[in-house]
């Protein structure tokens, strides 16, 4: 008998082993899996799921949680755009963004057209918040800006008014000079009201009590602080409100939506 | 003291030479269709968690942690042929992930219920005061690989009902500290971000917990396959398990 079980045993793990060998992958199929549309709608139904449940748990307005000044990360990483660069970026740079103008328009009733200096007359918050990027790491950072919700009611939602679309000046794959907002390659986000509402959703100018530096966002980004990083559009100057995105650049609400990221990124 | 895993199934009939091992029914249908439900998730959340780790591989303690940060553990890309997918695609990892996700949860929902209303955590897995006694000696068993025969093998030795409570705890370990780092939950429960000792805490004992997992189903697998791999597959499969003879 323990001759048996010793030969069993052996033969069954060199079974397993060479089953594992070949691949976790192999063994479902997992690439081929991924790459059918079809198995993909059945993945993607998750994010519904992830979505409602987080819409009805945070149903009261739930505030991210905020830190103490000490907490602030001696270095804040800046991820995807450094710099867009751009002879118009540059010249912006070059001229302390004096001239940037933020356009609201869309379904609102009033566009508007603010500098950069008519937002930091406006009432502002500021927050200490921890930035969670979907590759794992985190940065806390302080911010300052205009809460969104107060540019909103200025401009004043239109019925039908569901998404906020964020247009910004940095294009990943191309010259950011050509192609307008919705070029091929130009770092674009929207949000739900729901969050674009929330006191802690602002268009920041000030890190950590000094103005935006490039490489995070000069002069104005979003902060979405109950979603993951790259919701939060950097420089940021052009406001749409729509009630539906599917008709913007590639469809999916965003520029890593277009490239397969979930638009809901709670989690 | 009765036998906890189940009721003996008569074998009436032929009679031999040799008498019949006795077969009983070891595992009830929700523990067997449950723990395939969960083999089947756990390799896919470890594959697609281990694609979603090579984003960024390193780990931290703490609230926050980024490259320029001290990290509690560096470790290197992990191959393509353990990742689901093979290629490093954080989205589609993502996708895998969090639909799997929602599947553990739901069975391991399932399954805890069943086994506290039918007392089968209570009975057959929670260690009583004279399993714990009898650490020592299971100890030795299992070093000596001694396997349990006859009324002893009808039910869950010491270590076994620690390991199998150790995977239960862990798999809650690895729910929670999972929650902890979707930026949503953490606005809905900062205490528990708290409670890990911040998001890139519970990101690193969500790593910790999953190879404890791992451990768990190596150690698992070897113990299946020296205890006689048939025989065991066949009772987590049909149910019915061979009760090994005092004399075999």
């Amino acid at each position: 008998m323990t001759i048996i079980t010793r030969r069993q045993a052996l033969i069954t793990s060199l079974a397993g082993s060479g089953l594992l060998l070949s691949g976790c992958s192999k063994i479902f199929q997992a690439d081929a899996l991924t790459e059918s549309a079809s198995f993909q709608r059945v993945l993607a139904a998750a994010q519904s799921w992830t979505r409602a449940t987080q819409r009805f748990l945070l149903a009261g307005g739930q505030m991210a949680q905020e830190y103490k000044p000490s907490d602030i990360s001696p270095y804040f990483k800046p991820n995807g755009t450094y710099n867009p660069g751009g002879a118009d970026y540059n010249r912006q740079v070059a001229e302390g963004f004096v001239n940037w103008r933020l356009q609201i328009d869309g379904m609102v009733a009033h566009p508007l057209s603010l500098s950069v200096a008519d937002l930091r007359r406006l009432p502002s918050r500021s927050q200490i918040t921890r930035h969670d990027c979907v590759e794992g790491w985190s940065a806390i950072g302080g911010w300052t800006g205009v809460p969104l919700a107060l540019l909103l009611r200025a401009a004043g939602l239109r019925a039908g008014a569901k998404y906020v679309v964020f247009y910004c000046a940095d294009n990943l794959d191309g010259d950011p000079d050509k192609g307008g907002d919705q070029a091929p390659g130009r770092y674009y986000e929207s949000i739900g009201l729901a969050d674009a509402t929330h006191p802690q959703t602002l268009i920041a100018y000030d890190m950590n009590g000094k103005p935006l530096d490039v490489a995070h966002g000069a002069p104005l980004r979003l902060r979405v602080e109950r979603q993951l990083g790259y919701k939060m559009a950097k420089y940021v100057r052009h406001i749409q409100v729509v009630s539906d995105f599917r008709g913007i650049e590639g469809g999916h609400g965003g520029y890593w939506e277009d490239r397969g990221y979930d638009w809901y990124a709670g989690i | 003291m009765p036998t906890p895993v189940a009721e003996a199934v008569a074998e009436t009939g032929k009679r031999r030479a040799r008498p019949r091992r006795e077969v009983i029914r070891r595992h009830s249908w929700p523990v067997r269709l449950t723990h395939w439900i969960n083999a089947l998730t756990i390799f896919i959340m470890v594959g697609s968690g281990l694609n979603i780790f090579n984003a960024h591989p390193r780990l931290y303690w703490g609230q926050a942690g980024a490259n320029f940060d001290k990290p509690f553990l560096a470790l290197h890309a992990w191959p393509g042929w353990i990742t689901i997918p093979s290629y490093t695609d954080l989205a589609d990892a993502r996708h895998w992930h969090i639909f799997f996700a929602w599947i553990l949860v739901a069975n391991g929902a399932l399954y805890l219920a069943w086994s506290l209303g039918s007392r089968h955590i209570q009975r057959d897995i929670w260690p009583g005061v004279s399993d714990l006694r009898d650490i020592p000696r299971s100890l030795i068993d299992h070093i000596k690989l001694r396997h349990p025969k006859g009324e002893a093998a009808k039910r869950y030795n010491v270590l076994q009902r620690l390991a199998y409570l150790g995977l239960l705890m862990l798999l809650i370990g690895m729910v929670l500290t999972g929650l902890c780092m979707s930026p949503g939950f953490d606005a809905f429960a900062p205490w528990l971000v708290d409670a890990f000792g911040g998001r890139q805490s519970a990101r690193t004992l969500h790593f910790l917990f999953a190879s404890a997992i791992v451990l768990f189903i190596v150690v698992h697998l070897i113990e299946v396959v020296l205890a006689g791999p048939l025989n065991e597959l066949r009772s987590m499969i049909t149910g019915r398990y061979a009760v090994p003879g005092e004399h075999d």
